[in-house]
């Protein structure tokens, strides 16, 4: 029997590796994804088109304009003609932001009088509406500090960002990335394993082999989960080496924690492969059931923050606690009493995924 | 003379190699002339070339070198213009399987810009003329793979095209639908006669070849020959005789009779051996090749083929070992076997026992349910009721052991194209559980028996037609199986490669090895020593292939084909088991 599995996991690992198109889609989206997802997907907004429609002619409405042009957040586009001008560049999405300075600002900051520059943002791209007027409140707050220089509030907040001190997003970007790469890898080889067989007429002669349906079902699991293993490990190794995110946790603790995940991952790719009769039927699967799972997880948007069905749902998601180990163990040093929490779910998810896979790979087989 | 519908000069297409492979010359050197008025058979085995040819004349492909003209127009600059009087049938149906048979036409008739009147008129009558009438409610997917390709070929006739390209359009149909396929397209280019109207037919079945006005022979990418079928049948005259020999024998008396001399092919049919002689060979005397009698046969196309393929004798293969056979009774058993697919009983109590060291057919139209019986065998499906026993094992109870014991090659290629050919040997080695020392010995012989020491390295997916068909022997033989189960092992394979094939087949045979074959090839249904027939999902007849030509014979038949049997015995159906 164990012979047999290993023909089977052998001659998994010669084919993933020896077909060239294989080979490219394991090793080069993956890597790329990390250089895309590393560098794209930062919090942090820089030259913002933004439109300047400046009424006042004295130096202080200049003096304003000068500052925003300055700053790296922003690049000042064509100044906008008027109101309907403006409005029309918002919604055709050329500007995302403008600076509204009204006739009577210089005279009001000469005279003493309250200032007022108005600033109408985008609001469809929410996060940069946000982070926007946060720059552009920073702007006008220090103009109005140089003016007229005020005493220090009595009261003050100092922060101190732990685990990640200079709030580098790639720091959490790239432990999600080792969960939710690893995992496509190795739904993507499962789920393909057995559709691509049948799609070869391969399957059928493996079927009239004495090879029986849970040897089958090992055979298929064991080079998923290796390959998917193997795809987390380059992310980390990626994110340690290149972009040096610092790793303080236990490394056995990752890899077992990952070995579990993956599990769970090659159970449903199992199962999509069990169902679908063709590749391309197998490959929609594992996105019909990734995309829910990522944005599930909180790999982007906070769990806490979900209403309280969706979060519910997010438990039944095994990236989910992935995603925790895996920022803890390279953040936080994450002990494993703590990462227990996170385990024992994944093994039960893992469990019923592969109690699942079992049966539909029987169906597939008898 | 009237011009002709197309001109191909001086052809070649080559297509880039794919995966590190050297590119592959398609087609090279191709001139033909397509006139109307008749059935121009573009006829070769599997890689002949036929498909590109025929995608070339349609101008879904640019040739590398040489030109296509088609209805007067240079396909390389001005196919647009051409394309409204081709009317092109892919191989692969073309059609819609989620849409009806009346949607499909009605599609096809919008994208041809039929007006109204003139598509009622049309639809009604290819519906009459392909017999689906009946049927225009039906899913395309779901019709019989005859009636699929009768529908292809009306929404392919509906433009009325003046050159209509069919590529292997009687693939996978049984005999019968494969007549009224060739009486449809005969009928349309009658009615077409005024019109100019030519078809283009691409087959690997040689004996189609002999009902067109012109055949273009393709082996390889090359043209070996052209011309009117007659042509090819001349220089056989005189050379084609058959040899009655006992039955038990007629296996070691062609073998026999394959090593004279004077013989180019000698081929088993039924009780009878088929022998072709070489061209200037004296006719042998009938004792001295072990048979009884020698008559003078009809020459048929496929020995025009062979002549001019067989440049040396091939070496007769080499002999099995006996192997020893564990127990005694038969090697298949099956009784009242029975396979229900919901409402609908694919096999009903179907019995038949199998011997040892026989070779055995499984017959039957598409959808009688031969291919479900055969699976069932084969442990691919679970039957609904009945017993079968295959190789002394309950293949309900025990369908592991039964499976350990026999070897199946299914029809298309079914190994690990990525993987070399020893790879995929070893594979199968471990799969069925040969020891390391076994294993290394089993896959050193079978390399060595199989005629693949030289490409033990290569790839499996990039090697020759042939030579992966002799692969996927051996993987199936590599355990030493007392069973072998074939699939329709030989369909599209040039006669010589087929002859070996069979004369391995035949060797395993004799050192006691059963083999079960299922096929709709009546070429290949020669060379079974009994045959079962299978029609609706019941038995309709068993016997030698002898048997039951016998069993049709009649005043208006007197030499009747296994063509002609087969037909005959669907069409009376299981009434005649009782008679």
């Amino acid at each position: 029997m164990l012979g047999r599995i290993l023909a089977l996991v052998l001659k998994e690992l010669a084919s993933l590796w020896k077909d060239q198109k294989t080979r490219m889609v394991l090793l080069v989206p993956p890597l790329v994804q990390v250089m895309v997802f590393a560098y794209a997907a930062t919090y942090e907004v820089t030259h913002v088109p933004i439109g300047i429609w400046n009424e006042d002619a004295g130096a202080q409405g200049a003096e304003l304009v000068r500052r925003f042009a300055a700053s790296p957040a922003f690049q000042v586009a064509a100044a906008p003609a008027g109101p309907a001008d403006a409005a029309a560049a918002l919604d055709a999405k050329r500007l995302a932001a403008v600076l509204h300075v009204p006739q009577d600002f210089s005279a009001n900051v000469l005279g003493g009088r309250r200032a007022q520059v108005q600033l109408l943002l985008d609001a469809r791209r929410s996060n940069t509406a946000l982070l926007v007027n946060g720059y552009a409140t920073a702007i006008v707050g220090q103009f109005a500090q140089d003016l007229k220089p005020s005493p220090p509030p009595p009261l003050a907040i100092v922060t101190r960002d732990w685990f990640n001190p200079t709030l580098e997003p790639q720091y959490f970007i790239l432990p999600g990335l080792v969960a939710v790469l690893s995992l496509m890898i190795a739904m993507l080889v499962s789920a393909l394993s057995l559709a691509r067989e049948r799609e070869l007429g391969t399957f059928e002669q493996m079927l009239v082999t004495p090879l029986r349906p849970a040897e089958i079902l090992v055979g298929k699991a064991v080079p998923a989960v290796l390959v998917g293993m193997l795809e987390a490990n380059i992310v980390v190794a990626a994110s340690l080496l290149w972009f040096r995110v610092p790793f303080t946790g236990s490394v056995l603790l990752l890899e077992s924690a990952l070995l579990v995940y993956m599990l769970a991952g090659v159970g449903v790719g199992l199962a999509i492969s069990s169902f679908a009769r063709t590749q391309q039927q197998a490959i929609l699967g594992v996105f019909v059931y990734a995309s829910p799972a990522i944005v599930l997880s909180g790999f982007a948007a906070p769990v806490e923050n979900m209403p309280p069905g969706v979060e519910w749902l997010s438990r039944l998601d095994p990236v989910r606690y992935m995603l925790v180990i895996a920022r803890g163990t390279f953040l936080q040093d994450m002990p494993f009493s703590v990462a227990l929490h996170s385990i024992w779910p994944m093994a039960l998810i893992a469990a019923a995924l592969m109690g699942i896979a079992v049966v539909a790979v029987r169906r597939a087989v008898a | 003379m009237p011009p002709a519908l197309a001109e191909i000069s001086g052809l070649r297409h080559v297509f880039p190699g794919a995966r590190g492979a050297p590119p592959r010359v398609a087609l090279d050197g191709i001139s033909a002339v397509i006139p109307p008025g008749m059935i121009t058979g573009v006829v070769g085995p599997d890689a002949a070339g036929k498909t590109t040819v025929l995608r070339l004349l349609a101008g879904l492909l640019r040739p590398t070198g040489g030109r296509v003209t088609v209805l007067g127009h240079d396909m390389a600059t001005d196919a647009q213009a051409a394309h409204a009087g081709i009317g092109y049938m892919p191989q692969r149906f073309g059609l819609y399987e989620d849409l009806s048979v009346a949607e499909n036409l009605s599609l096809f008739a919008d994208l041809h810009q039929l007006p109204a009147g003139l598509r009622t008129e049309r639809v009604a009558r290819l519906l009459r003329f392909t017999g689906l009438a009946p049927f225009t409610a039906r899913l395309a997917g779901q019709l019989s793979g005859g009636m699929k390709q009768k529908l292809g070929l009306a929404c392919a006739l509906l433009a009325r095209p003046r050159l209509l390209l069919l590529d292997e359009p009687s693939v996978g149909v049984d005999p019968a639908s494969r007549r009224e396929l060739w009486s449809i397209v005969s009928q349309m280019l009658e009615e077409g006669r005024e019109d100019g109207m030519g078809v283009v037919w691409a087959t690997a079945y040689l004996d189609e070849a002999e009902r067109c006005g012109q055949v273009l022979l393709l082996h390889e990418g090359r043209m070996l020959a052209a011309g009117p079928p007659a042509g090819f049948l001349a220089p056989m005259q005189g050379r084609v005789f058959r040899l009655a020999v006992p039955a038990a024998s007629r296996r070691d008396a062609a073998r026999r009779a394959a090593a004279h001399p004077g013989v180019l092919d000698a081929a088993v049919q039924g009780d009878t051996l088929r022998l072709v002689l070489h061209a200037d060979a004296a006719v042998p005397d009938a004792a001295s090749l072990g048979g009884t009698a020698l008559a003078p046969a009809p020459p048929r196309f496929e020995d025009g083929f062979v002549d001019r393929l067989a440049t040396a004798a091939a070496p007769p293969p080499p002999t099995e070992p006996i192997r020893p056979q564990a127990g005694d009774g038969p090697a298949i058993e099956v009784r009242d076997l029975v396979r229900r697919f919901g409402a609908f009983t694919a096999v009903d109590h179907v019995s038949f026992s199998v011997a040892r060291g026989e070779i055995f057919g499984l017959l039957g139209p598409n959808g009688a349910g031969k291919s479900t019986t055969f699976r069932m065998l084969c442990g691919l499906l679970q039957p609904s009721g009945g017993t079968a026993r295959v190789a002394g094992q309950d293949m309900l109870r025990a369908p592991a052991a039964a499976r350990a014991r026999i070897g199946y090659m299914a029809q298309r290629f079914s190994l690990y194209g990525e993987l070399s050919v020893a790879e995929n040997l070893a594979f199968f080695a471990r799969v069925y559980g040969l020891s390391r020392a076994t294993r290394a010995q089993a896959i050193a012989q079978a390399l060595q028996r199989y005629d693949l020491a030289g490409v033990a390295g290569d790839v499996a997916g990039n090697l020759p037609l042939g030579v992966k068909q002799r692969l996927a022997l051996a993987a199936a033989l590599l355990h030493g199986p007392d069973i072998l189960f074939l699939d329709e092992p030989t369909s599209g394979v040039d006669p010589l490669t087929r002859r070996a094939f069979w004369a391995r087949i035949g060797a395993l045979a004799q050192a006691g090895v059963t083999v079960l074959v299922t096929s709709h090839f009546m070429d290949e249904a020669e060379y079974c020593d009994r045959l079962a027939i299978v029609s609706a999902g019941r038995l309709v007849a068993t016997g030698t292939p002898a048997e039951l030509r016998a069993r049709v014979r009649s005043a208006g038949l007197p030499d009747p084909t296994l063509e002609d049997a087969f037909i005959a015995l669907v069409a009376a159906g299981p009434a005649e088991l009782a008679a």
